[in-house]
């Protein structure tokens, strides 16, 4: 099968939906001529024009009210974000606004709205272009959350988000946008809410998002030359989360470690592990573990930032925590 | 432009809202509704005359103030009322109470807690009326509070450089909640601001229907012939405390009183009389109704169910 970048994938998808879907329109800053801060839309300004693939100012308030606006009189907007630290610029419309007034008003509207935005450290970007804030919304009843770790999930994934007639976060990883993939040409959607098993394995189950999904991968090559077998769940969407593939597993390893790039504290780790404490206790056989970015804004020094942020070394000592 | 037909509509109109709201006050002070009133009392004169401006399909989105917005959109005195009961019958089926109400059919898309928190998404209802040309115009109202916050300047600015079919209506009730303007903001008139973005501003005597509706009109018929957004300023003024049980220590009786003499409904009638478009025992008949029509919502919001609890855990996602 062709390989692609997990950009490509994600610029087909919305070249499709451009093509196919007139209620379908872009709107964030820089996607027009530039093609985005990262690349994703490169070409679409030019194709569609300014009236499909929107520039818009430098206005996150404006960008998400406007999204949920017209979504709730039957537009499909695909709001992008340039970095997830930009979200909360936008607190109120995502929080009191766009999460909230389907239910609020009494289903009276639907809101099929996108918003792609980016996370994840590892370019020295610093404190406010660098976090992994995929946690937060998840909290807001209101939003669906998606968060793919390969080419393949990322074009499935958005296809659905599009789809989709409730409010869709979709955060995309920057370290992962030029990592190529199989992906096929025709489009397919990926249905929220159903985890992949990126490898199977019976000694262990890592739970991991975003690129701590391929941190998780190398480690568990290392671990088998141990002679430890790492099975690694990617849940794919935070919400709705699948914890029946994750409980399946860990019937299976009787242990679970939690991986992903948002601080530890109150992460998306923490949920995973009060479920699985909740619901498959009589199945475990250690303590549950997680693994997270430091409880402190990124720095930018690369040694600080990669102090910080897990990597493989960290994810290798908790599993092995967890194993011996 | 006024007939008979026309007069009796916006005198109604703002009875309606006068009325609906002595009433909700009334049950509030007995404890019968639960939850939060911000009363519209005074102000009637600016939701009537910019709603009669608008064609039925048009756009409204309104504020913690709301009921005079909903009422002259014309929506349902009973839903509303149930609504404020808490019942199923309500429009938000009890989910949201006097903050929220909506009616999507008749183009209200809801009023708001947040203050100013509306102006973005009903520019984005303008928005998508004009990518899908549906011709509607979208109606944001706000207060003079509202006009600080970033959300307005944001929302502003984008529905400008977009050429959005959007008109921004600040009713201009002299105070933030509990602050008066003159230490909430270096201006006198808010419509100024619309210079600042590259619109048009505008300025109506909110408490004059007529000239709200005149200046509403001009700039609907601007949004709709694509010639842009409108920021208009109605100066109003709010008879009541900013909520029901408010203790008002930042303004005197006497000022409130001031205002009284230039009462919007009362105004109106006068003029109608006056110019003999409608007589006083055809208003007495038409407020008798409304009264009428008041107390039969009531009755259904006390006698409506409740919604099953199991309704809120229900619909989070379509």
């Amino acid at each position: 099968m062709r390989q692609i970048s997990y950009r490509e994938a994600l610029h087909e998808v919305l070249d499709y939906e451009l093509q196919i879907n007139p209620d379908v329109f872009l709107l964030g800053e820089d996607i027009g001529p530039l093609g985005g801060a990262f690349g994703v839309t490169t070409g679409l300004w030019q194709k569609y024009g300014n009236e499909r693939v929107r520039n818009t100012p430098l206005s996150e308030i404006a960008i998400v009210g406007a999204a949920t606006g017209a979504a709730s009189v039957g537009m499909r907007p695909v709001a992008e974000i340039m970095f997830c630290d930009f979200l909360f610029v936008a607190g109120d419309q995502l929080i009191n606004q766009t999460a909230k007034m389907r239910y609020m008003f009494g289903d009276q509207c639907q809101l099929p709205l996108v918003i792609r935005t980016v996370i994840g450290a590892g370019q020295s970007a610093a404190a406010q272009h660098s976090q992994s804030l995929e946690g937060l919304l998840a909290h807001i009843p209101g939003f669906k959350s998606v968060i793919p770790s390969t080419p393949y999930d990322a074009k499935g994934l958005l296809k659905t988000a599009i789809e989709d007639n409730n409010p869709v976060l979709f955060y995309e990883h920057k370290s992962l946008y030029n990592m190529k993939g199989e992906v096929p040409e025709e489009m397919y959607s990926i249905p929220f809410g159903v985890a992949d098993v990126k490898r199977k394995g019976k000694d262990v189950t890592v739970i991991a998002t975003a690129e701590m999904v391929h941190k998780s991968l190398r480690v568990a090559d290392r671990l088998q030359k141990e002679g430890i077998d790492v099975e690694i769940i990617d849940p794919r969407t935070l919400v709705p989360l699948d914890m029946d593939t994750i409980i399946n597993s860990v019937k299976k390893t009787h242990k679970a470690v939690v991986v992903h790039e948002a601080h530890l504290s109150y992460g998306p780790g923490a949920e995973i592990v009060a479920r699985l404490a909740d619901e498959a206790f009589d199945y475990l056989d250690a303590p549950l573990k997680r693994v997270g970015a430091k409880d402190v804004p990124i720095p930018m020094a690369p040694h600080l930032e990669s102090f910080v942020i897990p990597q493989e070394e960290d994810i290798y000592k908790a599993i092995k925590s967890v194993v011996d | 432009m006024m007939n008979k037909d026309f007069a009796g509509e916006m005198l109604t109109t703002m009875i309606k809202i006068r009325l609906f709201e002595e009433k909700a006050v009334e049950l509030f002070a007995a404890k019968e509704l639960p939850g939060w009133l911000h009363s519209y009392i005074g102000e009637e004169a600016v939701a009537t005359g910019v709603c009669l401006a608008l064609n039925p399909g048009d756009y409204i989105s309104s504020t913690h103030r709301g009921h005079g917005h909903c009422i002259a959109k014309g929506v349902s005195l009973k839903a509303m009322m149930a609504e404020l009961y808490g019942k199923k019958t309500g429009y938000c089926h009890g989910r949201g109470g006097s903050m929220h109400i909506a009616d999507f059919s008749k183009g209200m898309i809801g009023a708001n807690g947040i203050v100013g928190g509306g102006i973005p998404v009903a520019t984005g209802a303008a928005l998508g009326s004009k990518m899908k040309k549906m011709g509607k115009v979208s109606v944001c109202f706000f207060g003079d509070g509202a006009s600080n916050q970033g959300a307005f300047h944001e929302a502003l600015n984008l529905a400008a450089v977009w050429n959005l079919p959007a008109v921004y209506v600040c009713e201009n009730n002299l105070f933030a909640e509990t602050t008066p303007q003159s230490e909430h903001q270096h201006i006198n008139d808010i419509a100024q601001r619309a210079v600042a973005y590259g619109m048009f501003g505008d300025i109506a005597d909110g408490m004059n229907v007529l000239s709200v509706y005149e200046k509403a009109k001009l700039a609907a018929d601007r949004a709709r012939n694509g010639e842009g957004p409108t920021l208009l300023e109605c100066k109003t003024y709010r008879y009541r405390g900013h909520w029901e049980g408010d203790p008002q220590p930042y303004r005197t009786k006497k000022e409130i009183e001031e205002w009284k003499k230039k009462d919007p409904i009362r105004a109106f009638q006068q003029y109608v009389i006056e110019n003999r478009l409608l007589t006083e025992s055809e208003i007495e008949k038409a407020t008798h109704d409304i009264q009428a029509e008041i107390d039969e919502a009531v009755v259904y919001g006390r006698k409506s169910p409740l919604a099953d609890v199991q309704e809120a855990v229900c619909s989070l996602f379509v």
